[in-house]
């Protein structure tokens, strides 16, 4: 019985179209139409004043813990930008910018994190799952939607949004591996930012890249410029194409770096240094972006102000109506809706002690 | 009327509704072309094709994961966990979406699947084969927990539960998958969720089981009568999440004297729920106080000692004596 070499003849892709610079590889360069290129623009610059809005917003304790994105808006707008409304997206908790591209409300954002159950609806006609805390727990219902969808034999695709942290994780793998047998039409999507709270990359795994990993389920992986969003963009839709004409599966694996905090309750000084931070501060995503297109002639100065003026209203108004409905929500029995199809006789009796226990505490509260 | 062993009457309600809801599907371990270790899905492949009866890989979470997606976009998946003891790994699928995503996405969606996996002792099995750990299910709002206790009530239980519009926890008492026979109808029969049944009237003392408790209660209830006179009520619940206390209560305040079967652990199992409602319900009508025949608190030994450690008919006899000499 010899020994012989088994020889593996794979390759993976690194892609990026855009350097930090705004640069164009015009060979790789994808021909998208002007509008849409700005509507992406004004999106990414929507996301980091949102952020920004809801960081200091949490500061000011008008609402609880929340996630910031800043840093990672290329690299999952470009992913949500190339589906089309019939197909799903299953998100991890950092997408809420992919979120609001795909129609989330920024009223229901505002209210998931002000603590109101009401902000987890996912609008009729949104194909999304809501977004998923356990990490990579998610990863397999949008396999489960791709079984499904290739079972009735629709021509969508399923995407699905995690961290470098949730590729350490059982459900990853179990994900990639049915994702593979089955040949499901999904797209996994990794936000390769570095960081899984205070666990970098490094101690996450002894792979190279992560696009490595989905050799081994028999199906492509590739890496991106995650703040290329040209690069991110192009390499979805070749993936989503792939799975909408019966391919499988492609995990794409975007580096890119969470700006941020974890989230609000998270503070990294503890655990990295300002000089990595300052170096993806040069890569920045929007900035090059937008000097792409000014250069290409389809963005001009005054319209980067004029859209920095929109947003800043338009949040302000998302803002003052989400605090509007917090107001006209809070009815504490309202926490027994949507438990079940139909309230048990004991849910139903539950449900009445807890309104009188609740005015009961009211009244007592009341008189000190 | 045919009659059959349980395992034929699940086999027969998950052919049936294959056949009339096309959104049916199958998924788990060896249960296409094998037909499942205990032969539940037997043949069904045949029938439905590999595309409707799927051989998944090994990975309980990547089956529960996979069948929380189906269901979220229409389908009505039934997945096999081949023993209840290996549903931990995908535990955290069930409590953390499968009971939760109707609410998070408030109404939006819901996830109508059922996860089957045979459960309980006294099958002679190897290690983590004999659990009865129903608890953790019943104890996770967002869930139903339902338990057969015979071939007829099997099959109208599962047809109930594929359409059902939450998940439901199905565990089938493997102890009696083949124990005995009874007449099933062709034609649909369903039970509803939720509702114990009464299985024998009496007016001295009121037992609760469920599962492969049921016939062994039932064979308890027997002797009583005959050795000692004395009339035993006896309820399956059936369901054990939402559980409906009414009838039980109303027969205690009949009996004044109640017992409560279960094979799961003594500490915060089905019994300790039980008593604690007929405190609440029934106190004043108690005339001693509720006993449990129930599994010990210890870790389900090997095979060569189950037998200690399994509830059995003469234990049932006993703790119905001594609450009622109390």
């Amino acid at each position: 019985m010899p020994k012989k070499p088994l020889l593996f003849t794979h390759q993976l892709e690194y892609l990026s179209i855009l350097d930090e610079n705004g640069n164009v590889d015009q060979t790789l360069e994808p021909e998208l139409p002007e509008d849409f290129l700005l509507k992406l623009y004004r999106y990414m610059l929507f996301g980091r004043r949102f952020d920004e809005r809801m960081l200091n917003l949490q500061r000011q304790g008008r609402i609880g813990t929340f996630p910031p994105l800043t840093g990672q808006e290329a690299s999952q707008l470009g992913a949500a930008a190339a589906l089309k409304p019939s197909d799903w997206m299953a998100p991890a908790f950092r997408e809420g910018l992919a979120e609001i591209w795909r129609g989330k409300s920024m009223e229901n954002t505002i209210l998931y994190y002000a603590g109101y159950d009401e902000g987890g609806a996912v609008e009729e006609d949104r194909n999304d799952l809501p977004l998923a805390i356990p990490v990579s727990s998610q990863t397999l219902h949008a396999v489960g939607i791709a079984m499904a969808m290739k079972y009735r034999q629709t021509p969508d695709v399923a995407m699905t949004f995690f961290g470098d942290g949730a590729t350490s994780e059982g459900d990853f793998h179990e994900a990639l591996n049915f994702a593979g047998v089955f040949q499901a039409p999904v797209i996994f999507v990794c936000q390769n930012n570095q960081w899984a709270i205070s666990t970098p990359l490094s101690k996450q795994t002894r792979s190279e890249t992560i696009a490595q990993k989905a050799i081994g389920y028999g199906f492509p992986g590739v890496q991106v410029d995650g703040n290329d969003i040209l690069a991110v963009y192009s390499a979805s839709a070749q993936a989503i194409e792939r799975a909408r004409s019966g391919e499988g599966p492609t995990l794409i694996e975007c580096l890119t770096y969470r700006m941020g905090l974890h989230t609000t309750a998270d503070d990294p000084t503890k655990y990295r240094n300002n000089e990595d931070v300052k170096v993806w501060e040069s890569r920045d995503p929007i900035r090059r972006f937008q000097t792409y297109l000014l250069n290409k002639g389809v963005l001009a100065e005054e319209k980067t102000q004029q859209y920095e003026e929109e947003i800043k209203a338009e949040i302000q108004g998302g803002v003052e109506r989400s605090e509007k409905l917090m107001n006209e929500l809070g009815a504490p029995e309202d926490m027994f809706a949507h438990q079940y199809a139909e309230l048990s006789p004991h849910l139903l009796r539950q449900r009445e002690e807890m309104l009188e226990q609740w005015r009961l505490d009211q009244k007592e509260e009341k008189n000190g | 009327m045919a009659k059959l062993t349980m395992v034929q009457a699940l086999n027969l309600a998950l052919r049936q509704e294959m056949e009339k809801d096309d959104r049916v599907m199958l998924l788990g371990e060896d249960v296409g072309v094998d037909g499942g270790v205990f032969r539940v899905t037997d043949g069904l492949i045949d029938i439905f094709g590999a595309e409707r009866v799927i051989d998944t890989p090994l990975a309980e979470s990547g089956i529960v994961g996979a069948a929380i997606g189906m269901a979220v976009y229409g389908l009505r998946p039934v997945c096999e966990i081949q023993f209840s003891g290996f549903t931990y790994f995908n535990f955290h699928q069930l409590e953390s979406h499968a009971a939760r995503l109707r609410h998070r996405s408030q109404g939006k969606y819901h996830v109508p699947m059922v996860l089957r996996a045979p459960y309980g002792g006294g099958v002679r099995a190897l290690e983590h084969h004999s659990e009865s750990r129903e608890v953790y299910y019943a104890h996770t709002p967002g869930l139903k927990m339902v338990i057969p206790s015979g071939p007829r009530n099997s099959r109208a239980l599962m047809v109930s539960a594929i359409r059902d519009p939450d998940p439901v926890i199905f565990f089938e008492p493997k102890a009696l998958y083949r124990a005995f026979r009874e007449e099933v109808p062709e034609e649909e029969e369903t039970l509803p969720l939720g509702v114990p049944v009464k299985v024998r009237e009496g007016g001295d003392v009121t037992l609760v089981a469920y599962g492969a408790m049921i016939p062994l209660s039932l064979d308890a209830a027997e002797v009583l009568k005959a050795k000692h006179g004395i009339e035993v009520e006896v309820f399956d619940l059936l369901t054990l999440s939402p559980l409906d206390d009414t009838l039980i209560t109303e027969s205690v305040r009949k009996t004044g004297h109640a017992v409560v079967v279960h094979e799961a652990h003594r500490s915060f199992g089905p019994g300790a729920e039980i008593m604690a409602r007929l405190m609440e319900e029934a106190f004043f009508y108690l005339e001693a106080p509720v006993k449990r025949v129930t599994g010990y608190d210890i870790v389900y030994p090997l095979f060569a000692r189950e037998k200690a450690y399994m509830p059995n008919a003469m234990r049932i006899v006993r703790a119905v004596r001594e609450t009622l000499a109390s």
